[in-house]
Protein backbone atom coordinates (compact mmCIF):
# COMPACT_ATOMS: atom_id res chain seq x y z
CA UNK A 1 0.00 0.00 0.00
CA UNK A 2 1.11 2.69 -1.23
CA UNK A 3 0.96 5.93 1.83
CA UNK A 4 -0.14 9.66 1.34
CA UNK A 5 3.34 10.41 2.33
CA UNK A 6 5.06 8.66 -0.52
CA UNK A 7 3.39 10.48 -3.21
CA UNK A 8 3.84 13.94 -1.29
CA UNK A 9 7.78 12.77 -1.41
CA UNK A 10 7.97 12.05 -4.99
CA UNK A 11 6.31 15.48 -5.19
CA UNK A 12 8.60 17.43 -3.15
CA UNK A 13 11.40 15.64 -5.28
CA UNK A 14 10.05 16.39 -8.56
CA UNK A 15 9.78 20.30 -7.17
CA UNK A 16 13.38 20.53 -6.07
CA UNK A 17 14.82 18.90 -9.16
CA UNK A 18 12.58 21.44 -11.61
CA UNK A 19 13.35 24.86 -9.24
CA UNK A 20 17.09 23.42 -8.70
CA UNK A 21 17.20 23.11 -13.06
CA UNK A 22 15.84 26.74 -13.38
CA UNK A 23 18.39 28.37 -11.09
CA UNK A 24 21.53 25.53 -12.28
CA UNK A 25 20.75 25.71 -16.08
CA UNK A 26 22.82 28.01 -18.08
CA UNK A 27 22.59 26.50 -21.48
CA UNK A 28 19.49 26.64 -22.94
CA UNK A 29 16.04 28.18 -22.27
CA UNK A 30 14.04 25.48 -23.48
CA UNK A 31 15.00 23.53 -20.09
CA UNK A 32 13.58 26.34 -18.69
CA UNK A 33 10.70 25.55 -20.20
CA UNK A 34 10.98 22.16 -19.31
CA UNK A 35 11.44 22.90 -15.90
CA UNK A 36 8.37 24.98 -15.13
CA UNK A 37 6.76 22.56 -16.65
CA UNK A 38 7.84 19.84 -13.95
CA UNK A 39 6.70 22.26 -11.37
CA UNK A 40 3.47 22.15 -12.35
CA UNK A 41 2.91 18.38 -12.71
CA UNK A 42 4.89 17.88 -9.45
CA UNK A 43 2.00 20.24 -7.60
CA UNK A 44 -0.43 17.96 -9.83
CA UNK A 45 0.61 15.12 -7.87
CA UNK A 46 0.14 16.92 -4.57
CA UNK A 47 -3.29 17.61 -5.71
CA UNK A 48 -4.32 14.29 -7.11
CA UNK A 49 -2.90 12.68 -3.50
CA UNK A 50 -4.59 14.38 -1.35
CA UNK A 51 -7.46 14.36 -3.31
CA UNK A 52 -8.05 10.80 -2.98
CA UNK A 53 -6.97 10.57 -0.02
CA UNK A 54 -9.21 12.95 1.61
CA UNK A 55 -12.03 11.33 -1.20
CA UNK A 56 -12.29 15.11 -2.38
CA UNK A 57 -12.93 15.43 -6.27
CA UNK A 58 -11.95 19.24 -6.37
CA UNK A 59 -8.69 18.53 -6.41
CA UNK A 60 -8.81 16.65 -9.23
CA UNK A 61 -10.65 19.34 -11.11
CA UNK A 62 -8.65 21.82 -10.03
CA UNK A 63 -5.84 18.85 -11.51
CA UNK A 64 -7.52 19.13 -15.12
CA UNK A 65 -7.33 23.51 -15.09
CA UNK A 66 -3.57 23.19 -14.02
CA UNK A 67 -2.94 20.95 -16.98
CA UNK A 68 -5.18 23.42 -20.00
CA UNK A 69 -3.21 26.25 -18.30
CA UNK A 70 0.32 24.32 -18.52
CA UNK A 71 -0.49 23.75 -21.95
CA UNK A 72 -1.50 27.97 -22.95
CA UNK A 73 1.31 28.76 -20.59
CA UNK A 74 4.12 26.47 -22.88
CA UNK A 75 2.31 28.09 -25.99
CA UNK A 76 3.14 31.79 -24.76
CA UNK A 77 6.72 30.52 -23.47
CA UNK A 78 7.50 28.86 -27.08
CA UNK A 79 5.72 31.83 -28.55
CA UNK A 80 8.21 33.73 -26.85
CA UNK A 81 11.37 32.00 -27.79
CA UNK A 82 10.30 31.99 -31.47
CA UNK A 83 10.45 36.00 -31.16
CA UNK A 84 13.93 35.94 -28.82
CA UNK A 85 15.57 33.37 -31.19
CA UNK A 86 14.38 35.77 -34.35
CA UNK A 87 15.52 38.63 -32.75
CA UNK A 88 19.02 37.50 -31.97
CA UNK A 89 19.62 34.10 -33.02
CA UNK A 90 20.75 32.36 -29.78
CA UNK A 91 18.48 30.95 -27.41
CA UNK A 92 21.74 30.27 -24.29
CA UNK A 93 20.41 31.36 -21.08
CA UNK A 94 23.91 32.93 -20.23
CA UNK A 95 22.97 35.46 -23.13
CA UNK A 96 20.28 37.09 -21.80
CA UNK A 97 22.09 40.17 -20.56
CA UNK A 98 21.47 43.18 -22.46
CA UNK A 99 18.68 44.29 -19.50
CA UNK A 100 21.53 45.88 -16.58
CA UNK A 101 20.99 48.48 -15.11
CA UNK B 1 -32.82 22.31 -9.59
CA UNK B 2 -34.31 25.54 -11.05
CA UNK B 3 -31.25 27.88 -13.01
CA UNK B 4 -32.38 31.35 -12.58
CA UNK B 5 -30.48 34.13 -15.37
CA UNK B 6 -31.10 36.81 -12.81
CA UNK B 7 -28.44 34.73 -10.40
CA UNK B 8 -26.22 35.83 -12.80
CA UNK B 9 -26.27 39.52 -11.88
CA UNK B 10 -23.24 39.83 -9.99
CA UNK B 11 -21.55 38.46 -12.59
CA UNK B 12 -22.24 41.13 -15.17
CA UNK B 13 -19.42 42.84 -14.96
CA UNK B 14 -16.86 40.11 -15.95
CA UNK B 15 -19.37 38.82 -18.42
CA UNK B 16 -19.58 42.16 -20.03
CA UNK B 17 -16.11 42.65 -20.01
CA UNK B 18 -15.62 39.23 -21.47
CA UNK B 19 -18.47 39.73 -24.47
CA UNK B 20 -16.66 43.45 -25.28
CA UNK B 21 -13.42 41.62 -25.41
CA UNK B 22 -14.34 39.24 -27.81
CA UNK B 23 -15.78 42.18 -29.79
CA UNK B 24 -13.28 43.99 -30.00
CA UNK B 25 -11.18 40.94 -30.51
CA UNK B 26 -13.27 40.28 -33.90
CA UNK B 27 -13.83 43.97 -34.82
CA UNK B 28 -10.32 44.09 -35.00
CA UNK B 29 -9.37 41.40 -37.50
CA UNK B 30 -11.68 43.47 -40.12
CA UNK B 31 -9.51 46.43 -39.41
CA UNK B 32 -6.91 48.12 -41.79
CA UNK B 33 -3.87 50.27 -40.17
CA UNK B 34 -6.04 53.41 -41.41
CA UNK B 35 -9.34 52.55 -39.28
CA UNK B 36 -7.46 51.29 -36.30
CA UNK B 37 -9.01 54.02 -34.36
CA UNK B 38 -12.17 51.91 -34.05
CA UNK B 39 -10.42 49.63 -31.61
CA UNK B 40 -9.20 52.74 -29.15
CA UNK B 41 -12.52 53.44 -29.17
CA UNK B 42 -14.14 50.05 -28.65
CA UNK B 43 -11.39 49.17 -25.74
CA UNK B 44 -12.16 52.71 -24.36
CA UNK B 45 -16.07 51.97 -24.13
CA UNK B 46 -16.00 48.92 -23.19
CA UNK B 47 -13.67 49.82 -19.94
CA UNK B 48 -16.61 52.82 -19.65
CA UNK B 49 -19.58 50.01 -19.76
CA UNK B 50 -17.81 47.64 -17.53
CA UNK B 51 -17.13 50.88 -14.89
CA UNK B 52 -21.03 51.47 -15.74
CA UNK B 53 -22.37 47.48 -15.08
CA UNK B 54 -20.32 47.38 -12.25
CA UNK B 55 -21.60 50.67 -10.38
CA UNK B 56 -24.75 49.73 -11.18
CA UNK B 57 -24.94 46.03 -9.72
CA UNK B 58 -23.48 46.95 -6.89
CA UNK B 59 -24.36 45.93 -3.70
CA UNK B 60 -23.56 46.18 -0.02
CA UNK B 61 -23.85 43.02 1.12
CA UNK B 62 -21.95 39.99 0.12
CA UNK B 63 -23.09 37.46 -2.66
CA UNK B 64 -21.90 34.14 -3.17
CA UNK B 65 -22.12 32.20 -6.41
CA UNK B 66 -21.29 29.53 -8.39
CA UNK B 67 -21.08 26.89 -5.53
CA UNK B 68 -18.90 29.29 -3.17
CA UNK B 69 -16.18 30.35 -6.01
CA UNK B 70 -17.24 33.63 -6.39
CA UNK B 71 -17.80 36.73 -4.51
CA UNK B 72 -19.21 39.77 -4.80
CA UNK B 73 -18.44 42.19 -2.39
CA UNK B 74 -17.67 45.98 -1.56
CA UNK B 75 -14.01 44.63 -1.88
CA UNK B 76 -14.51 43.45 -4.86
CA UNK B 77 -16.06 46.71 -6.45
CA UNK B 78 -13.88 48.76 -5.05
CA UNK B 79 -11.07 47.10 -6.60
CA UNK B 80 -12.81 46.67 -10.12
CA UNK B 81 -13.51 50.30 -9.98
CA UNK B 82 -10.24 51.24 -9.55
CA UNK B 83 -8.77 48.77 -11.77
CA UNK B 84 -11.41 49.59 -15.05
CA UNK B 85 -10.57 53.30 -14.41
CA UNK B 86 -6.85 53.15 -14.35
CA UNK B 87 -7.03 50.98 -17.55
CA UNK B 88 -8.90 53.69 -18.88
CA UNK B 89 -6.00 56.26 -18.42
CA UNK B 90 -3.61 53.33 -19.60
CA UNK B 91 -5.59 53.10 -22.76
CA UNK B 92 -5.67 56.81 -23.35
CA UNK B 93 -1.81 57.42 -23.41
CA UNK B 94 -0.79 54.66 -24.93
CA UNK B 95 -2.57 55.27 -28.57
CA UNK B 96 -0.55 58.01 -29.35
CA UNK B 97 2.97 56.53 -28.33
CA UNK B 98 1.95 52.99 -30.37
CA UNK B 99 1.04 55.48 -33.21
CA UNK B 100 4.65 56.87 -32.70
CA UNK B 101 6.35 54.07 -32.35
CA UNK B 102 4.75 52.21 -35.09
CA UNK B 103 3.39 49.67 -33.01
CA UNK B 104 -0.24 50.59 -33.17
CA UNK B 105 -1.93 47.09 -33.36
CA UNK B 106 -5.03 45.90 -31.95
CA UNK B 107 -3.50 42.71 -30.02
CA UNK B 108 -2.30 45.64 -27.65
CA UNK B 109 -5.75 46.32 -26.89
CA UNK B 110 -7.37 43.26 -26.84
CA UNK B 111 -4.71 41.36 -24.67
CA UNK B 112 -4.99 44.33 -22.38
CA UNK B 113 -8.69 43.46 -21.76
CA UNK B 114 -8.19 39.91 -21.49
CA UNK B 115 -5.81 41.01 -18.70
CA UNK B 116 -8.21 42.83 -17.18
CA UNK B 117 -10.45 40.52 -16.94
CA UNK B 118 -8.20 38.20 -15.20
CA UNK B 119 -7.89 40.99 -13.14
CA UNK B 120 -11.68 41.49 -12.24
CA UNK B 121 -11.97 37.78 -11.51
CA UNK B 122 -8.98 37.58 -8.75
CA UNK B 123 -11.00 40.29 -7.63
CA UNK B 124 -14.07 38.56 -6.90
CA UNK B 125 -12.18 35.21 -6.31
CA UNK B 126 -13.43 33.38 -3.01
CA UNK B 127 -11.95 29.72 -4.08
CA UNK B 128 -8.05 28.96 -4.73
CA UNK B 129 -9.28 27.99 -8.35
CA UNK B 130 -10.75 31.39 -8.87
CA UNK B 131 -8.15 32.50 -7.62
CA UNK B 132 -5.43 30.89 -10.14
CA UNK B 133 -7.30 30.88 -13.14
CA UNK B 134 -7.51 35.02 -12.94
CA UNK B 135 -3.72 35.45 -12.61
CA UNK B 136 -3.11 33.29 -15.44
CA UNK B 137 -5.68 35.21 -17.57
CA UNK B 138 -3.56 38.04 -16.06
CA UNK B 139 0.10 36.97 -16.42
CA UNK B 140 -0.22 35.17 -19.35
CA UNK B 141 -1.66 38.15 -21.16
CA UNK B 142 0.75 40.31 -19.90
CA UNK B 143 3.57 37.73 -21.01
CA UNK B 144 2.89 38.69 -24.62
CA UNK B 145 2.41 42.44 -23.98
CA UNK B 146 5.79 42.21 -23.00
CA UNK B 147 6.96 40.65 -26.28
CA UNK B 148 4.55 43.02 -27.65
CA UNK B 149 7.14 45.08 -30.12
CA UNK B 150 8.54 42.19 -31.95
CA UNK B 151 11.44 43.46 -33.65
CA UNK B 152 12.56 44.74 -30.22
CA UNK B 153 15.83 42.83 -28.63
CA UNK B 154 15.35 43.84 -25.18
CA UNK B 155 11.19 43.45 -25.43
CA UNK B 156 12.19 39.98 -26.12
CA UNK B 157 14.42 39.36 -23.17
CA UNK B 158 12.11 41.03 -21.18
CA UNK B 159 9.64 38.86 -21.69
CA UNK B 160 11.72 35.76 -21.40
CA UNK B 161 12.72 36.80 -17.95
CA UNK B 162 9.31 37.85 -16.79
CA UNK B 163 8.21 34.57 -18.34
CA UNK B 164 10.31 32.09 -16.84
CA UNK B 165 10.19 34.35 -13.12
CA UNK B 166 6.48 34.59 -13.36
CA UNK B 167 5.46 30.98 -14.01
CA UNK B 168 8.32 30.02 -11.40
CA UNK B 169 6.14 32.61 -9.04
CA UNK B 170 2.63 30.54 -10.12
CA UNK B 171 4.60 27.26 -9.38
CA UNK B 172 5.19 27.96 -6.33
CA UNK B 173 1.67 29.36 -5.49
CA UNK B 174 0.20 26.49 -6.61
CA UNK B 175 2.39 24.12 -4.86
CA UNK B 176 1.99 26.40 -1.52
CA UNK B 177 -2.21 25.87 -2.38
CA UNK B 178 -1.65 22.36 -2.52
CA UNK B 179 -0.28 22.08 0.83
CA UNK B 180 -2.97 24.38 2.28
CA UNK B 181 -5.77 22.03 0.08
CA UNK B 182 -4.25 19.01 1.90
CA UNK B 183 -4.34 20.30 5.28
CA UNK B 184 -7.65 21.81 5.05
CA UNK B 185 -9.70 19.40 2.81
CA UNK B 186 -11.18 22.27 0.87
CA UNK B 187 -10.73 24.72 -1.78
CA UNK B 188 -13.17 27.49 -0.67
CA UNK B 189 -11.69 29.94 0.96
CA UNK B 190 -15.31 30.11 3.85
CA UNK B 191 -14.22 26.41 4.08
CA UNK B 192 -10.61 27.00 4.35
CA UNK B 193 -10.69 30.01 7.17
CA UNK B 194 -13.04 27.72 9.29
CA UNK B 195 -10.76 24.32 8.97
CA UNK B 196 -8.15 26.55 10.07
CA UNK B 197 -9.63 28.02 12.79
CA UNK B 198 -11.10 24.93 14.15
CA UNK B 199 -7.11 24.09 15.13
CA UNK B 200 -7.74 20.54 14.65
CA UNK B 201 -4.90 20.60 11.80
CA UNK B 202 -1.22 20.46 12.18
CA UNK B 203 -0.06 23.96 12.27
CA UNK B 204 3.37 22.65 10.57
CA UNK B 205 1.82 22.04 7.48
CA UNK B 206 -0.51 25.14 7.05
CA UNK B 207 3.16 27.28 7.77
CA UNK B 208 4.86 25.13 5.24
CA UNK B 209 2.08 25.74 2.49
CA UNK B 210 1.93 29.37 3.74
CA UNK B 211 5.35 30.14 2.76
CA UNK B 212 5.07 29.06 -0.81
CA UNK B 213 1.82 30.94 -0.63
CA UNK B 214 3.66 34.46 0.86
CA UNK B 215 6.35 33.67 -1.88
CA UNK B 216 4.10 33.54 -4.44
CA UNK B 217 2.41 36.72 -3.70
CA UNK B 218 5.52 38.49 -3.00
CA UNK B 219 6.58 37.58 -6.74
CA UNK B 220 3.76 39.26 -8.12
CA UNK B 221 4.18 41.96 -6.55
CA UNK B 222 7.74 42.21 -6.91
CA UNK B 223 8.91 42.47 -3.54
CA UNK B 224 12.08 41.85 -2.14
CA UNK B 225 14.06 39.34 -2.86
CA UNK B 226 11.40 38.33 -5.28
CA UNK B 227 11.93 41.47 -7.27
CA UNK B 228 14.79 39.90 -10.02
CA UNK B 229 12.42 40.29 -13.31
CA UNK B 230 11.07 43.88 -12.38
CA UNK B 231 13.58 46.47 -13.17
CA UNK B 232 14.50 44.42 -16.63
CA UNK B 233 10.42 43.87 -17.63
CA UNK B 234 9.94 47.72 -17.19
CA UNK B 235 13.16 48.97 -18.60
CA UNK B 236 12.52 46.09 -21.81
CA UNK B 237 8.99 46.61 -22.49
CA UNK B 238 7.47 49.19 -24.92
CA UNK B 239 6.74 52.12 -22.69
CA UNK B 240 3.23 51.54 -23.21
CA UNK B 241 3.57 48.56 -22.10
CA UNK B 242 5.81 49.14 -18.92
CA UNK B 243 3.09 51.99 -18.12
CA UNK B 244 0.46 49.15 -17.85
CA UNK B 245 2.08 46.59 -16.07
CA UNK B 246 3.28 49.03 -13.71
CA UNK B 247 0.19 50.14 -12.30
CA UNK B 248 -3.08 48.03 -13.11
CA UNK B 249 -2.05 44.79 -11.67
CA UNK B 250 -0.76 46.29 -8.43
CA UNK B 251 -4.18 46.30 -7.60
CA UNK B 252 -4.68 42.60 -8.59
CA UNK B 253 -1.55 41.51 -6.80
CA UNK B 254 -3.42 43.51 -3.83
CA UNK B 255 -6.50 41.83 -4.46
CA UNK B 256 -4.69 38.43 -4.27
CA UNK B 257 -3.32 38.97 -1.32
CA UNK B 258 -6.30 40.14 0.29
CA UNK B 259 -7.99 37.25 -0.74
CA UNK B 260 -4.94 34.74 -0.11
CA UNK B 261 -3.61 35.89 2.85
CA UNK B 262 -6.75 38.06 4.77
CA UNK B 263 -9.67 35.79 3.44
CA UNK B 264 -8.63 32.17 3.20
CA UNK B 265 -4.96 31.99 5.74
CA UNK B 266 -6.37 34.95 7.82
CA UNK B 267 -6.39 32.90 10.71
CA UNK B 268 -2.62 32.38 10.26
CA UNK B 269 -1.89 35.94 10.45
CA UNK B 270 0.44 36.00 13.30
CA UNK B 271 2.55 34.01 11.17
CA UNK B 272 2.57 35.81 7.60
CA UNK B 273 2.51 39.29 9.08
CA UNK B 274 6.17 38.36 10.11
CA UNK B 275 7.32 37.34 6.94
CA UNK B 276 5.34 39.98 5.42
CA UNK B 277 7.54 42.29 7.41
CA UNK B 278 10.96 41.11 6.28
CA UNK B 279 9.63 41.12 3.02
CA UNK B 280 8.18 45.14 3.44
CA UNK B 281 11.70 45.99 5.27
CA UNK B 282 13.62 44.21 2.69
CA UNK B 283 11.95 46.16 0.13
CA UNK B 284 11.94 49.22 1.01
CA UNK B 285 15.69 49.47 2.06
CA UNK B 286 16.39 48.07 -1.64
CA UNK B 287 13.99 49.52 -4.06
CA UNK B 288 15.19 53.04 -2.38
CA UNK B 289 18.80 52.89 -1.92
CA UNK B 290 19.26 50.59 -5.42
CA UNK B 291 16.66 54.03 -7.21
CA UNK B 292 19.60 56.47 -6.95
CA UNK B 293 22.22 54.58 -9.05
CA UNK B 294 19.66 54.40 -11.84
CA UNK B 295 20.13 56.75 -14.89
CA UNK B 296 16.78 55.15 -16.72
CA UNK B 297 13.91 56.67 -15.76
CA UNK B 298 12.10 53.19 -15.90
CA UNK B 299 14.40 51.40 -14.01
CA UNK B 300 14.19 53.98 -11.29
CA UNK B 301 10.62 54.07 -11.40
CA UNK B 302 10.92 50.45 -11.01
CA UNK B 303 12.37 50.34 -8.02
CA UNK B 304 10.30 52.95 -6.94
CA UNK B 305 7.85 50.40 -7.23
CA UNK B 306 9.56 47.48 -5.14
CA UNK B 307 9.68 50.57 -2.65
CA UNK B 308 5.96 51.26 -2.21
CA UNK B 309 5.28 47.56 -2.43
CA UNK B 310 6.89 47.76 0.93
CA UNK B 311 4.92 50.17 1.84
CA UNK B 312 2.09 48.39 0.81
CA UNK B 313 2.70 44.94 2.91
CA UNK B 314 3.11 47.91 6.03
CA UNK B 315 -0.49 47.94 5.39
CA UNK B 316 -1.32 44.19 5.82
CA UNK B 317 1.44 44.18 9.21
CA UNK B 318 -1.88 44.98 11.40
CA UNK B 319 -3.77 41.87 9.74
CA UNK B 320 -7.12 44.32 11.14
CA UNK B 321 -9.69 46.36 8.93
CA UNK B 322 -8.12 49.05 9.46
CA UNK B 323 -5.24 48.29 7.84
CA UNK B 324 -6.42 46.70 4.84
CA UNK B 325 -7.79 49.75 4.20
CA UNK B 326 -4.81 51.69 4.57
CA UNK B 327 -2.89 49.21 2.32
CA UNK B 328 -5.88 49.68 -0.45
CA UNK B 329 -5.59 53.45 -0.39
CA UNK B 330 -2.05 53.45 -1.02
CA UNK B 331 -2.09 50.24 -3.69
CA UNK B 332 -5.11 52.52 -5.46
CA UNK B 333 -3.29 55.90 -5.04
CA UNK B 334 0.30 54.36 -6.07
CA UNK B 335 -1.14 53.14 -9.50
CA UNK B 336 -2.89 56.01 -10.19
CA UNK B 337 0.26 58.04 -9.95
CA UNK B 338 2.49 55.41 -11.71
CA UNK B 339 0.43 55.67 -14.50
CA UNK B 340 0.96 59.19 -14.40
CA UNK B 341 4.61 58.98 -14.15
CA UNK B 342 4.86 56.58 -16.88
CA UNK B 343 2.13 57.96 -18.97
CA UNK B 344 4.86 61.53 -19.22
CA UNK B 345 6.91 59.08 -20.40
CA UNK B 346 5.22 58.22 -23.28
CA UNK B 347 3.73 62.17 -23.58
CA UNK B 348 6.92 63.50 -24.35
CA UNK B 349 8.07 60.37 -26.71
CA UNK B 350 8.06 61.11 -30.66
CA UNK B 351 8.63 59.43 -33.24
CA UNK B 352 12.38 57.94 -33.43
CA UNK B 353 12.56 58.81 -30.01
CA UNK B 354 11.79 56.81 -26.75
CA UNK B 355 12.08 58.92 -23.53
CA UNK B 356 13.59 56.76 -21.38
CA UNK B 357 16.41 58.52 -19.82
CA UNK B 358 16.38 60.87 -16.82
CA UNK B 359 18.51 63.10 -19.30
CA UNK B 360 15.40 63.12 -21.36
CA UNK B 361 13.35 65.08 -19.12
CA UNK B 362 15.90 68.20 -19.08
CA UNK B 363 14.23 71.36 -19.19
CA UNK B 364 10.98 69.86 -19.47
CA UNK B 365 9.81 73.50 -18.34
CA UNK B 366 11.14 75.25 -20.82
CA UNK B 367 9.14 73.40 -23.08
CA UNK B 368 5.90 72.50 -21.76
CA UNK B 369 5.18 73.74 -18.24
CA UNK B 370 1.85 72.16 -17.94
CA UNK B 371 3.78 68.89 -18.54
CA UNK B 372 6.54 69.27 -16.27
CA UNK B 373 4.22 70.39 -13.45
CA UNK B 374 2.10 67.39 -13.71
CA UNK B 375 5.38 65.04 -13.80
CA UNK B 376 6.47 67.33 -10.46
CA UNK B 377 2.94 66.80 -8.81
CA UNK B 378 3.36 62.66 -9.95
CA UNK B 379 7.11 62.26 -8.22
CA UNK B 380 6.47 64.90 -5.18
CA UNK B 381 3.32 61.95 -4.57
CA UNK B 382 5.40 59.23 -5.15
CA UNK B 383 8.14 60.78 -2.56
CA UNK B 384 5.00 61.57 -0.31
CA UNK B 385 5.16 65.57 0.04
CA UNK B 386 2.38 67.24 1.13
CA UNK B 387 -0.57 67.93 -0.35
CA UNK B 388 -0.42 65.57 -2.96
CA UNK B 389 -2.06 62.11 -1.93
CA UNK B 390 0.82 60.04 -1.97
CA UNK B 391 1.34 61.92 1.74
CA UNK B 392 -1.97 60.87 2.82
CA UNK B 393 -1.24 56.86 1.43
CA UNK B 394 1.92 56.89 3.43
CA UNK B 395 0.88 58.51 6.35
CA UNK B 396 -2.41 56.39 6.85
CA UNK B 397 -0.38 53.48 6.49
CA UNK B 398 2.15 54.52 9.14
CA UNK B 399 -0.74 55.20 11.32
CA UNK B 400 -2.04 51.53 10.91
CA UNK B 401 1.57 50.65 11.85
CA UNK B 402 1.60 52.54 15.08
CA UNK B 403 -1.69 51.38 16.00
CA UNK B 404 -0.39 47.73 16.60
CA UNK B 405 2.69 49.25 18.42
CA UNK B 406 5.38 48.55 15.91
CA UNK B 407 6.77 52.14 15.85
CA UNK B 408 10.02 50.93 15.08
CA UNK B 409 8.71 49.66 12.34
CA UNK B 410 7.21 53.28 11.04
CA UNK B 411 10.43 54.66 11.75
CA UNK B 412 12.14 52.42 9.20
CA UNK B 413 9.56 53.40 6.78
CA UNK B 414 9.91 56.87 6.73
CA UNK B 415 13.74 56.95 7.19
CA UNK B 416 13.61 54.59 4.03
CA UNK B 417 11.36 57.16 2.53
CA UNK B 418 13.51 60.28 3.21
CA UNK B 419 16.41 58.60 1.18
CA UNK B 420 14.00 57.78 -1.48
CA UNK B 421 12.87 61.17 -1.54
CA UNK B 422 16.30 62.09 -2.98
CA UNK B 423 16.01 60.52 -6.04
CA UNK B 424 12.02 61.72 -6.90
CA UNK B 425 13.67 65.50 -6.52
CA UNK B 426 16.36 64.87 -8.43
CA UNK B 427 14.28 64.72 -11.34
CA UNK B 428 12.26 67.23 -10.33
CA UNK B 429 15.54 69.30 -10.38
CA UNK B 430 16.40 67.94 -14.07
CA UNK B 431 13.54 69.23 -15.19
CA UNK B 432 13.44 72.64 -13.81
CA UNK B 433 17.05 73.81 -13.16
CA UNK B 434 18.28 71.99 -16.55
CA UNK B 435 18.90 73.26 -20.14
CA UNK B 436 17.16 70.75 -22.95
CA UNK B 437 19.65 69.08 -24.50
CA UNK B 438 17.15 69.87 -28.16
CA UNK B 439 14.70 72.15 -29.34
CA UNK B 440 12.88 69.63 -30.57
CA UNK B 441 8.72 70.34 -29.54
CA UNK B 442 6.64 68.11 -27.85
CA UNK B 443 4.11 66.51 -29.78
CA UNK B 444 1.46 64.88 -27.89
CA UNK B 445 -2.22 63.98 -29.09
CA UNK B 446 -5.32 65.53 -27.37
CA UNK B 447 -6.20 62.51 -25.34
CA UNK B 448 -2.87 61.89 -23.88
CA UNK B 449 -2.68 65.54 -22.62
CA UNK B 450 -6.34 65.33 -21.31
CA UNK B 451 -5.37 61.75 -19.47
CA UNK B 452 -2.06 63.30 -17.73
CA UNK B 453 -4.18 66.70 -17.04
CA UNK B 454 -7.09 64.62 -15.39
CA UNK B 455 -4.10 62.44 -13.54
CA UNK B 456 -1.99 65.09 -12.18
CA UNK B 457 -4.96 67.01 -10.86
CA UNK B 458 -6.63 64.24 -9.63
CA UNK B 459 -3.42 63.42 -7.42
CA UNK B 460 -3.65 67.17 -5.99
CA UNK B 461 -7.00 67.08 -5.53
CA UNK B 462 -7.38 63.58 -3.79
CA UNK B 463 -4.66 64.94 -1.46
CA UNK B 464 -6.28 68.16 -0.55
CA UNK B 465 -9.45 65.78 -0.09
CA UNK B 466 -8.32 62.68 0.75
CA UNK B 467 -11.20 61.74 3.32
CA UNK B 468 -13.88 60.31 0.31
CA UNK B 469 -11.36 57.85 -1.60
CA UNK B 470 -10.21 56.64 2.16
CA UNK B 471 -13.62 56.46 3.57
CA UNK B 472 -14.66 54.03 0.33
CA UNK B 473 -11.58 51.91 1.03
CA UNK B 474 -12.22 51.74 4.81
CA UNK B 475 -16.30 50.99 4.15
CA UNK B 476 -15.08 47.74 1.96
CA UNK B 477 -13.26 46.29 4.60
CA UNK B 478 -15.99 47.05 7.76
CA UNK B 479 -19.26 44.75 7.48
Amino acid sequence: MIALSDYLIVAAILFSVSIAGIFLNRKNVLLLLMCIELVLLAVNINFIAFSHFLGDVNGQIFVFFILTVAAAEAAIGLAILVVLFRTRRTINVADLDTLKG
Amino acid sequence: MQYDLLSLQPVLPEIFMLGAACVVLVVDLFLSQRTRYWTYGLTLAALVGAIAVTAWTATSGTQVLFDGSYVRDPVSDVLKLAILTIDLFVMAYARDYLDQQEIYRGEFYILSLFATLGMMVMASANNFLTVYLGLELLALSVYALVAFDRDSIKGAEAAMKYFVLGALASGMLLYGLSMLYGATGALNFLEVSAAIASGNIDETVLVFGLVFVVIGVAFKFGAVPFHMWVPDVYHGAPTAVTLFLGSVPKIAAFSLAIRLLANGAGGLSAHWSDMLTILAIASLAIGNIVAIAQDNIKRMLAYSTISHVGFIFLGFIAADSRGYGAALFYTVVYALTAAGGFGLLTVISRKGFDAENLHDLKGLNDKSPWLAAMMMLVLFSMAGVPPTVGFFAKLFVLEAVIRVDMVWLAAVAVIFSIIGAFYYLRAVKVMYFDKPIDDQPIIASVDSRLAISVNGVAILLLGIFPAGLLAVCRAAFVG
